[in-house]
This record gives structure tokens, sequence and C-alpha cells, in this order.
């Protein structure tokens, strides 16, 4: 499985990444930087968190605006599996990938803790190897995570199950509407969440949690 | 000819604003004791070259729906000096 990480001028959380997606491929991934107008060939494409132009605007704003975003969407096309991690969440709405937008969280701080998420959907490419139902911890880390859309956006991603995770037990660290905290895009091959499953992967980190989030998608590629 | 142009780019009706509520709170706390509410929003001073006002405000228009404005949960306005 070939898999490749989109840097962007402030990205931070992309070492992390590159290192568990070498850990459970078997390969480091390809590294992207944010002019490039076109992206190598690879089974997952994954836009890493951190502060990309240091949130200016809005957060994601002016990296879902670079030139490599229009060759991602691209892939997106073409049905490549693309994961959002955060910030990369955050670019990901404001490229139009995927629907909402992550606002401010509603406490005002910065949130750097562990919650819990529920599995809501165990269909997606993404999600393969977890249950229905299924608690999982996960950290966070972000100051704009609070998840909105307006109210006919919400009825259809949540008709359509595309609401993947939520945060349960009273976790919601950011007044997310419906506790949202991951989503898929209408077909399913783009997903967005503000967790970081790249942070519990190995027992060094104290679960691994994350780590059949990204061993369901290298399934879905052999498989493919 | 050379267009100054000011784009104001405010929250949604309905959109919650913790900074504006937080805002508020604070200006209550200095004694303001008449105000209702806070609503936080962006001022974009643009100077910008067009052949003129009509093709400017289209110009801006699209800058707003493209990039200065998040239409989910923001509305625009555009005023031409």
């Amino acid at each position: 499985m070939t898999t490749a990480v989109i840097l962007f001028p402030g990205s931070n959380r992309d070492r992390d990444m590159i290192a568990a997606l070498t850990k459970i491929s078997g390969r480091p991934p390809l590294t992207v930087w944010h002019t490039e107008t076109s992206v190598p060939d690879a089974d997952l494409y994954v836009v890493p968190g951190g502060f990309s132009y240091g949130d200016y605007l809005r957060s994601g704003a002016i990296a879902a605006r670079s030139p490599v975003m229009d060759a991602l969407k691209r892939r997106a096309d073409q049905g490549r599996l693309i994961l959002g991690v955060c910030n990369g969440f955050q670019i990901l709405t404001e490229a139009g990938l995927l629907p909402g937008v992550l606002m401010r969280n509603a406490g005002l701080k910065f949130v750097c803790r562990e919650v819990k998420l529920k599995v809501e959907n165990a269909g997606t490419a993404f999600t393969r190897h977890y249950q229905k139902g299924q608690i999982l911890r996960c950290p966070v880390a972000h100051h704009d995570g609070n998840y909105f859309a307006d109210s006919e956006t919400l009825d259809r991603i949540e008709g359509e199950g595309r609401v993947v995770f939520r945060y349960a037990e009273g976790t919601n660290p950011n007044g997310s509407i419906n506790d949202i905290a991951g989503i898929v895009s209408d077909k399913g091959n783009v997903m967005g969440m503000m967790p970081h499953p790249e942070n519990l992967i190995e027992a060094a980190h104290g679960g691994t949690d994350g780590r059949a989030l990204f061993e369901s998608a290298l399934e879905v590629v052999e498989a493919a | 000819m050379l267009i100054r142009a000011r784009v104001t780019v405010t929250l949604k009706n309905g959109v919650l604003d913790p900074q504006g509520k937080a805002i508020s709170g604070s200006l209550a706390a200095l004694g303001f004791a008449g105000v209702d509410s806070v609503r936080q929003g962006k001022v974009f001073d643009i100077e910008l070259n067009a052949v003129d006002k009509q093709s400017a405000e289209a110009d801006l228009t699209a800058m707003c729906d493209k990039l200065l404005a998040n239409t989910v949960i923001e509305d625009y306005a555009v005023e031409i000096a």
C-alpha cells in the first residue's frame, strides 16, 4: 500500500502521521508539498493536523485554496481514500471535499485531552475493523473543532449514515452539533475527524484504539 | 481605476458565537449593563485596480464566495468607497 501525506506551512502532526503510516503500512509515506500541482499515485492520502498558515482567516481556509488541493480533489473524484485529521479535517471542509465547518470550540479553550468515541458507522473504508457502537479512546488537541452544518445538510449526513464517529459518554470537548467527531463524503472515500487516531497505535502510546482505522483502509486497498 | 472597498463578514443568524458571548460577558463585567448581545465579525479593507466600480464589485463578490467568507456560517457585505 502506498500512502502520501500532504504538507503545508504550519503542519505539525505530520511526523506522528508519517510514523503511524510507516509502522502500519510497512513503508514510509510519500510527502507532498502544498505548492505541487499534482500528487503522486497513492492508495491513501492523509492531510495531517497542525496550524496551516497559522490558522489565518479561518482554520484551514488558506491551505484549502493551495495548488495541491485541486490535485487532491481529482484523486477524490477517482475514488482514492483521503483522510483529514484535525487541521486536515478543517482543510477538507474548507476545500468543499466534506460538508459543514469546524468553528471555535464552544468553551473557547484549546482542548488537549482524551475523549471517548462511539463508532456510528462500521461499514466505511476507514472503520471496517471496528464494531458499530464500539467505544474507543482517542486524544484530541484543537481550538476549532466545533462541527456545524445547516439543518438540511445535517439531516442529509445523518440520514445517509455519514456520521462515522461521535463523542461518547459526555466527552464532547468542543460543542459539536450532534456530538459529531468524524464524517465521510457522499461516496465514502473521504473522511475527516478531529481526534488523532495516529497517536494511539502502539503500546507506548498507552493504547492501540486508533490502529484499526489505518488497518481498515489498508485492507480495503489491498482487497481492491 | 483604484477602488477602495470594505468587506464585512458576519456570522449568520442562529450560528453560535462563543467569542461574541465572551466579549458580551466582559463588557458586562466592565459595568456596561445595557449590552444585550455581541456578535463578532471581520472587516477587510481592500484596494484593487479595476476598470470600473461594477467590475470591482463583481470581483469582490467572487472573493467573498471563494475565500473571504465561509458561506456555511457567514454572510458578507461589500461596500465601495
